[in-house]
């Protein structure tokens, strides 16, 4: 009788399963699987550089099979990060001196303009398929997933590095195989911090899936069947009314997904929680709950439950989880040795060639224009940073204080952070072009709409994690106001605005390349600054202006991490954490 | 259970050093001789900071040793041991794992057909006693009903070797008695296939208890002092004469004078040859009160059972009032001194005033700081510099430790103050440690 226990959760055992319910979920299932072969039918229709398509349809009878594609294109992507990482994030984990190489190289991925890379590359994925438009599919979902691997990455290595160590030992001491421990402690460890930087990394995910539909890179232009495009020749069209329609698709669409894939996730990763307490709030899911009612879960429990042991044999070839006690201290140091003069050399050799190309052809006189155009930016990135705090930091602590606001507002402020913001820009340029506003100005207002969300949830999540007693204890002192946001509500949010920051800061660098230059039917408005600079250099295909423009803003990025933010952020781990 | 022996694990002169924060070597492992053989209970006693998790660990191949060897039936270790199951005292248990999955784990790695595997996870299950909870998971069970799933875990495997570090520290004290209990019944028994157990306990009566070996640690850096050989029949009785003998024999082993011949005298000891006990000041002037209040003497076997604390708890405080000349140790008692009785009879700020005395004369790394703050221009000094100095001779984390108390105990006797934000020690101006207090330094430049 026990015999049946083991596999499927206890959760799917506790209530009768309903025939209804299996017949909705077994249909569910069909549909999606049937848009999904009708979809990606579409994707390697012949094509040829020449004569790509520049525009898409903009009738909205198309839009439904547009936003399939696009989805379609996220979640390749996602599939693909989650595979990134976790080769990355184990290798870079598990092996000693890889790791001195691998985290660095992440830190600055992290910190290079996605966007800039796009012309890049787009040559190398259209050079790959010859003739089918599948290179441009895969260049789009390569830009997808450069912003979403990352971060995804970053979370599952801190979870590794961060595991426990009895855990660890258990795992030795059991002699699992290195196969068995990657799937049966990495993973689950690791699954609460994959889930939430997967979700959070997918939203962020949509602003570049909507800037790599359509594109203009070397001369051409470029346009995927999806509802960035669709956008982009409704703007070119100059049609506001299909621009509102392509926005209530996508505000549909980022809910769904939300509904349907994340939140469900986010409830089943619960299990994996480690601590003893469970969450004070832990997030459930309507989804999850009918799924778990179904026959699913046993099924699929039978189903890997036959692939476990056979997978497990197959994978011992890796051999065990195990590392020997014993190592030379001598071949060990030449080992080392040998390693850090390979990564000097191709280090020096790298930078040597570099250099040697950009003088060669733009000349260093064109990094000293591209830091100055970098400064302009800057400036635009501080004062939305200084802007957006003003604003929303009183707003956010409001909404955080009152639970039955932050109820509300919470998923609401979600949405906006992972709605594409350039999905606004045709309206806000609409406004520029017809107020006679320059987009200097202009364009901190169309950095900001994406950047500036994330400021906001993160006070709101600070605020609202203030203990109790705290608050009470600030009412009973009868602090006056000033003092009240002095000495409780700015250091207990602290943490959390930093955090937030962060992210708004990288955002709004990226948010530069595509705020910086717009256009609107007939008018294209350019601002001056360093994201104007690398989108037109891509749209002309001017390789040197290209790699300057990207690695003076990566500079800019990675000195302002490491100087300020970084700083900021250990004052807040050393002195405000809660 | 009297088949010939045979030795199962041979440690043969293992030393273990660990890289300290500024580059030295910190030892915390001094050349270890150490057999176990078939058939016995050997239990490691030792306070903290005698290396005794990592002598077990050293054994169970999860870490290797420095210098020196381990073998296992004979031949050296390059991994983790494979006749050896390990119980932890936090368990260790995969979370997301019911019971049953948890304790097959260590079948599948070892390649168990999945049917054989179930059946054998029920029968430790069954022997552990947790039938019925075979589909719950780790976080819905109690400390006592984990420690069991740990149990069941590492028996399942049928082990040659069974280690156990400190299995039953984390536990309340009926549920550890019962546990003790069952995991003697099961020694006792016919058909228990583990051949022998290394329990790893700073509970002197619980190696008593459970051992037939009890191999004493010293610490800093650890060693072996004595082996104490346990014939007492089985089940044993606490209350038996012999029984308390033992324990207080261990008592007087660990509290012994043993470390007064390498400790330093306090006048030449420096910070780091003696080094601070982790107690707090609350702590130390409870402790001081209780032997007042008892008419000025205790044993300290008495006191442990008094408080129920356990030797780890106890042992630094006492070492604390002893390092401050309020109390002495010898033979297992303590005696409150004359100044520890003016310590708890005075007033509050009398009491403090004797306490700042005590600790800048006794206590080595307070006084190197109540110099160091004299010597300095305008009292005030970088807490890093003290940590510089300490990581000479301790890890970080144990350096950072040693500061933490040293600033407590400081702020206390309210000798010098510390910033935080700053990371500045700066003397207090009452204390009279710097001529000129920060306060009025300003104003005479």
């Amino acid at each position: 009788m026990t015999l049946l226990r083991s596999y499927p959760s206890r959760d799917a055992l506790d209530r009768p399963r309903s025939r209804g319910v299996d017949v909705v979920v077994f249909l569910a299932a069909a549909v999606l699987l049937g848009i999904i072969v009708r979809v990606s039918s579409g994707i390697d229709v012949p094509f040829d550089e020449t004569s790509a398509p520049e525009t898409v349809s903009t009738d909205p009878a198309n839009l439904p099979y547009y936003a399939a594609r696009s989805l379609l294109r996220m979640f390749a992507a996602l599939g693909l990060s989650l595979l990134f990482t976790f080769v990355w994030a184990t290798a870079a984990a598990r092996l000693r001196r890889a790791q001195k190489v691998m985290i660095p190289i992440l830190d600055i991925l992290q910190s290079v303009p996605i966007l800039g890379f796009l012309s890049v590359t787009i040559t190398g994925f259209i050079a790959l398929f010859p003739g089918s438009q599948l290179g441009l599919e895969c260049a789009s979902i390569f830009a997808i997933f450069t912003s979403q691997a990352w971060n995804m990455t970053f979370a599952f290595y801190h979870s590794l590095s961060s595991q426990p160590r009895e855990l660890d030992e258990a795992a030795r001491n059991l002699r699992l195989s290195r196969w068995q421990r990657f799937w049966r402690v990495d993973v689950p460890s690791g699954m609460i911090p994959l889930v939430w930087n997967g979700m959070m990394s997918f939203g962020g995910g949509w602003f570049f899936l909507v800037a790599s539909e359509a594109l203009s890179v070397n001369n051409h232009h470029y346009a995927l069947p999806g509802i960035g495009s669709y956008v982009a020749t409704a703007t070119a069209d100059g049609d506001l009314g299909k621009v509102f329609i392509a926005i209530a698709v996508m505000v549909v669409m980022v809910v769904g997904v939300n509904v349907l894939f994340w939140r469900p996730l986010t409830a089943w990763a619960e299990r994996f929680r480690v601590e003893e307490s469970e969450a004070a709030e832990a997030p459930r899911s309507l989804v999850l709950n009918l799924l778990r009612r179904s026959h699913v879960p046993v099924l699929m429990g039978k189903l890997f439950g036959w692939l476990v042991a056979p997978l497990d044999r197959l994978m011992a070839v890796f051999g065990l989880a195990e590392h020997p006690l014993r190592t030379s201290p001598a071949r060990r140091r030449i080992g080392d040795v040998v390693f850090a003069c390979a990564v000097v050399v191709a280090l020096a050799y790298g930078v040597f060639r570099i250099g040697g190309y950009i003088d060669a052809t733009a000349g260093f006189g064109e990094v000293v224009h591209a830091l100055g155009l970098g400064l302009v930016t800057f400036g635009r990135v501080i004062l939305l940073v200084v802007v957006a705090t003003v604003i929303w930091v009183p707003i956010g602590v409001w909404i955080g204080l009152n639970p039955k606001v932050s109820r509300l507002a919470q998923p609401v402020v979600q949405v906006l952070a992972s709605f594409p913001a350039n999905f606004l820009f045709p309206i806000a340029t609409a406004v520029l072009v017809y107020t006679g506003i320059s987009l200097n100005w202009g364009g901190i207002v169309l950095m900001s709409l994406g950047a500036q969300w994330y400021i906001l949830f993160n006070v709101i999540a600070g605020a609202s994690s203030i203990p109790n007693d705290l608050r009470e204890a600030a009412a009973n002192l009868a602090l006056p106001r000033a003092l009240w946001w002095r000495s409780l509500i700015l250091p207990a949010i602290f943490p959390s605005y930093v955090t937030g920051g962060i992210t708004a800061a990288g955002g709004a660098w990226n948010a530069s390349i595509v705020a910086e230059v717009v256009s609107y039917g007939s008018t294209t408005l350019v601002a001056t600054g360093l994201g104007a600079y690398i989108s037109q250099a891509t749209s002309e295909g001017d390789s040197p202006r290209i790699l300057i423009g990207v690695l003076v803003m990566s500079l800019y990025v990675v000195g302002l991490n490491r100087l300020f933010w970084r700083r900021l952020y250990e004052l807040a781990q050393r002195r405000y954490s809660l | 259970m009297t088949t010939a022996t045979t030795t199962l694990i041979e440690v043969d002169d293992v030393s273990k050093s660990f890289p300290g924060a500024s580059g030295e070597d910190l030892r915390v492992l001094d050349s270890i001789d150490l057999r176990l053989q078939s058939g016995e209970i050997v239990a490691l006693l030792g306070r903290s900071g005698s290396g005794k998790s990592t002598l077990l660990r050293i054994i169970a191949g999860l870490i290797p040793a420095t210098t020196g060897t381990v073998r296992y039936r004979g031949s050296e270790l390059n991994g983790a041991n494979p006749g050896a199951a390990l119980v932890f005292q936090s368990f260790a248990l995969m979370p997301w794992l019911t019971v049953q999955d948890n304790v097959e784990l260590g079948l599948t790695a070892r390649g168990v057909a999945p049917a054989q595997r179930r059946q054998r996870a029920l029968d430790a299950i069954d022997m552990i006693g947790l039938d019925g909870f075979e589909s719950a998971y780790p976080k819905e069970l109690s400390g006592g009903m984990r420690q069991r799933v740990g149990f069941a875990r590492a028996l399942v495997l049928e082990p040659d070797l069974l280690l156990m570090d400190e299995p039953f520290s984390a536990l309340d004290v009926l549920t550890a008695e019962n546990l003790r209990t069952e995991l003697v019944n099961l020694w006792m028994g016919e058909n228990f296939p583990t051949k022998a157990i290394c329990i790893v306990t700073h509970n002197i009566e619980e190696a008593v208890l459970l051992a037939d070996r009890v191999v004493v640690l010293g610490a800093n850096p650890g060693r072996i002092l004595a082996e104490v050989r346990i014939d007492l029949q089985r089940p044993r009785d606490r209350r038996a004469p012999a029984f308390e003998g033992l324990v207080d024999q261990l008592y007087g082993l660990l509290t012994g004078r043993e470390t007064a011949e390498v400790v330093a005298e306090p006048v030449a000891a420096t910070p780091i040859t003696r080094p601070l006990p982790d107690a707090s000041v609350g702590g130390l002037a409870g402790l001081v009160e209780i032997v007042y209040a008892n008419g000025g003497v205790i044993g300290l076997a008495d006191l442990a059972d008094e408080l129920n604390f356990e030797i780890d708890d106890l042992l630094p405080l006492v070492d604390a009032a002893d390092m401050l000349g309020l109390v002495t140790v010898g033979d297992g008692e303590l005696t409150l001194t004359e100044i520890g009785t003016q310590f708890t009879t005075a007033d509050i700020q009398s009491s403090k005033k004797i306490f700042a005395y005590q600790t800048r004369g006794l206590a080595p790394l307070v006084r190197t700081i109540c110099r160091a703050l004299t010597g300095s221009a305008d009292g005030t000094l970088r807490a890093g510099f003290f940590l510089d100095l300490l990581q000479r001779g301790f890890s970080a984390d144990d350096a950072r430790r040693q500061l933490d108390i040293a600033i407590d105990w400081g702020r206390y006797g309210e000798l010098y103050d510390y910033d935080s934000l700053d990371d500045e020690i700066t003397a207090d101006p009452a204390a009279g440690i710097h001529p000129g207090a920060p306060s009025n330094a300003r104003s005479a430049t």
